[in-house]
């Protein structure tokens, strides 16, 4: 198997001394890469690497070379910086040795963190920074480490809220932690989008998953708006509905973990939803039908989501630790619910008063 | 532990399927425990003799379940364990309905008997994750306790639900005896011989498109340790046996070298019934439900109670990939060549680029 490489190697060496993929298991090929490395070193310039990026974006690993280098692979070569799309290129290809033999970790829940990392999280980070230009603040609000449940407000017609904001904890937050999503069972329901939701550490948004989670020190993401945040109308936007029944704030009691209220502005405005068919979607079994100013007239260009500013605050916790006899008091669980709703209905009031427009920059 | 009842190893135990490549193997362990002084092996009159060999200190009965009444009093049974469980219906072996006549007829017919035999002191049934049935709502763990949320489709889970119901109903009536219900998760290993065994044994894996399951496996010499400490201890309750960890479907096909055929779900349940009633074989919705749903369980209680941990379910599954090499699509070797491969190969274009440009 290593035949071919250490074939090639007597020829090719010496022009394109290149740092072994971490996975190769050849170590005289890397120490040969090594050594002739102080000589070319000074060579390369910037441009000759640029013209090569085509070569290496062809090949099938090319969506994936935009992955950081994840954790526990060798550091960078430090003889040649100028030429990080070898490593790259050798990182996807590592990477995709790594998902074709399975060898890779998933939680009990099905959460994948190396794909998360590696393909989900690259695609949400250039739809959050650049996309939606989002502004993340009171990231100190959420403990570095130990249980939290986030809960935050839901819009947007489809849950992408939910997506960016773990997708900016996780980048914005010191400890670079995963937001763990409860989601409706709607989307375990559907194939494909079940799994991606349980690759990405979503799992069904029930008591006994949530106080698991929470148990073993996870970061818990809830939008207990549910549906009925999602698929309110867009003149109904920013206006928090109903909170359920409360079932986020017993499980946050029973296991005493503080609760993070979470702002989020600019979900509303990316499928602005102007009418609900409602017997088109009692026969598609959806909770709502909508129809946004481009969908569904321009069929899949409509799902382009409109490029709004989002700002995302993270507010102060409101500790539990002192009620967790009080779980099953309902009076207890109605007003702390409130009090959450409040909060995240505040905050996406001082929010919208810093972004005048919702396209600004 | 049980009023009136002495704990340690009980004097006569009967174990029931021993024509069947689980209960063959548990009695034969049995036999070979010295505290033990006999051991009694139950068996439809129509099983095979595969096991013979295995089996040969062990005080084999061919008898129909429904005559076992006056049997467990006469023998002075201290312990029964009941293994003669099928989990897919055989068509060689009367289909569905033979299936069930034994799986649910034959439980109630032991537990009746059970019920009469005044020496009885311990019964240990063999359950199955199953019990917990599939839903879109289940949590992604189950505890011991969590209820089913719907009945299952397949057979096996129906009769497992029935099977636990005259358990209950057993621990009720009977509460001097130790009842103690053994929740298995997938048996697998080098040796096992069941319908999931042998469907990672194929090249090609049908699988539920859109569908990426989490399972569990229990190394079969695991549940053997598990079966054997539940007669020799004492520990009533129910508990879920399996590795802990947790492989997805997708994960499990591909480490074992196989290559994955996704199928629409409607498709695949088709399929299982047509390939069912052409008499060739035998997965069933059981299967099906399975591969969309997954099932993962808690052992925190087995592992307190038993102070037992089976080995993971990813070292169980390694094991069965080691007996089971013959038909491995791709090795790991051989990706780790094509990776070699086309890193070489982007490194000469990118280098003769280079080499012109310069």
């Amino acid at each position: 198997m290593s035949g071919p490489g250490e074939g090639r190697d007597p020829q090719g060496v010496g022009r394109f001394d290149v740092p072994q993929p971490p996975a190769a298991d050849v170590e005289p090929a890397r120490r040969n890469g090594h050594r002739p490395a102080a000589q070319v070193a000074p060579t390369p310039t910037p441009t000759p690497t640029e013209e090569i990026d085509t070569a290496a974006t062809d090949e099938p690993a090319g969506d994936l070379v935009d992955a950081p280098p994840s954790g526990g692979t060798e550091p960078a070569v430090p003889d040649r910086p100028g030429d990080h799309w070898d490593r790259k290129v050798a990182n996807g290809l590592a990477f995709l040795r790594r998902r074709l033999s399975g060898d890779y970790e998933v939680d009990e829940f099905g959460f994948d963190p190396e794909l998360t990392d590696a393909v989900f999280h690259p695609l949400l980070r250039l739809l959050y920074r650049d996309w939606f230009r989002t502004e993340v603040s009171g990231v100190e609000h959420v403990p570095v480490d130990g249980p939290a449940l986030v809960v935050g407000n839901h819009s947007g017609t489809v849950a992408l809220d939910a997506l960016i904001l773990s997708a900016a904890l996780h980048d914005k937050h010191p400890a670079h932690r995963y937001l763990r999503l409860l989601g409706a069972d709607l989307v375990f329901r559907m194939p494909v989008v079940s799994e991606l939701a349980r690759k990405t550490g979503g799992t069904v948004a029930c008591n006994p998953d949530a106080e698991r989670l929470l148990g073993g020190g996870d970061l818990v993401g809830v939008f207990p708006e549910g549906f009925k945040g999602i698929g309110k109308l867009y003149a109904d936007r920013y206006k928090l509905q109903r909170f359920g029944r409360g079932g986020f704030v017993s499980a946050a009691l029973r296991t005493g973990t503080p609760i993070v209220p979470v702002a989020i502005v600019g979900g509303e405005e990316i499928y602005p939803m102007l009418a609900d068919i409602k017997p088109l979607a009692r026969l598609l079994k959806l909770p709502y039908f909508p129809v946004t100013p481009t969908f569904p007239w321009l069929g899949p260009l409509g799902m382009v989501p409109l490029p709004s500013k989002w700002l995302i605050e993270f507010c102060p916790p409101i500790p539990t630790a002192h009620l967790t006899d009080s779980a099953d008091d309902p009076l207890v669980v109605f007003n702390l619910a409130d009090q959450v709703r409040e909060t995240i209905q505040q905050t996406l009031h001082t929010l919208l008063e810093r972004r005048p427009d919702p396209f600004g920059p | 532990m049980t009023p009136g009842g002495t704990s340690g190893a009980p004097g006569v135990v009967l174990v029931t399927g021993v024509g069947r490549y689980l209960g063959a193997h548990v009695a034969a362990r049995l036999a070979a425990d010295p505290r033990i002084e006999r051991v009694i092996g139950v068996d439809a009159p129509d099983s095979g003799t595969e096991f013979t060999d295995l089996l040969d200190r062990v005080e084999r009965i061919r008898i129909d379940p429904g005559a076992l009444g006056g049997l467990l009093a006469d023998l002075d049974v201290d312990a029964v364990v009941h293994l003669a469980l099928v989990s897919s219906p055989d068509p060689q072996h009367g289909g569905r309905s033979a299936m069930k006549d034994q799986n649910v007829i034959g439980t109630m017919q032991l537990l009746a008997a059970c019920q009469r035999a005044p020496r009885l002191r311990k019964l240990v049934v063999r359950s199955s994750t199953a019990a917990y049935g599939v839903s879109f709502r289940d949590p992604a763990v189950f505890t011991e306790e969590t209820e089913p949320r719907e009945v299952p489709r397949g057979g096996f889970g129906r009769d497992i639900l029935d099977l636990e119901g005259y358990v209950r109903g057993f621990r009720r009536r009977r509460s001097d005896v130790t009842a103690t219900v053994l929740r298995f998760a997938p048996f697998i290993g080098s040796t096992a011989d069941t319908t999931l065994t042998r469907y990672f044994a194929q090249p090609f894996v049908p699988t539920v498109f859109g569908r990426d399951p989490r399972l569990q496996f229990l190394h079969f010499d695991d549940a053997l340790e598990v079966l054997h400490r539940s007669i020799v201890e004492d520990h009533p309750g129910t508990y879920n046996v399996a590795g802990p960890g947790v492989l997805s479907l997708s994960q499990a096909i591909r480490r074992a070298g196989r290559v994955a055929v996704p199928v629409l779900e409607p498709g695949l349940s088709g399929a299982a019934a047509l390939a069912r009633s052409m008499g060739f074989g035998r997965y069933g919705l059981d299967q099906v439900d399975l591969f969309v749903h997954g099932r993962v369980v808690d052992t925190t209680r087995l592992e307190q109670e038993y102070h037992f941990t089976p080995r993971s379910t990813a070292e169980a599954f390694e094991d069965f990939i080691r007996a089971h090499h013959g038909g491995v699509v791709v090795t790991r070797g051989q990706l780790a060549a094509a990776e070699q491969l086309v890193l070489d190969g982007i490194r000469q274009v990118r280098s003769a680029v280079r080499d012109r440009s310069s």
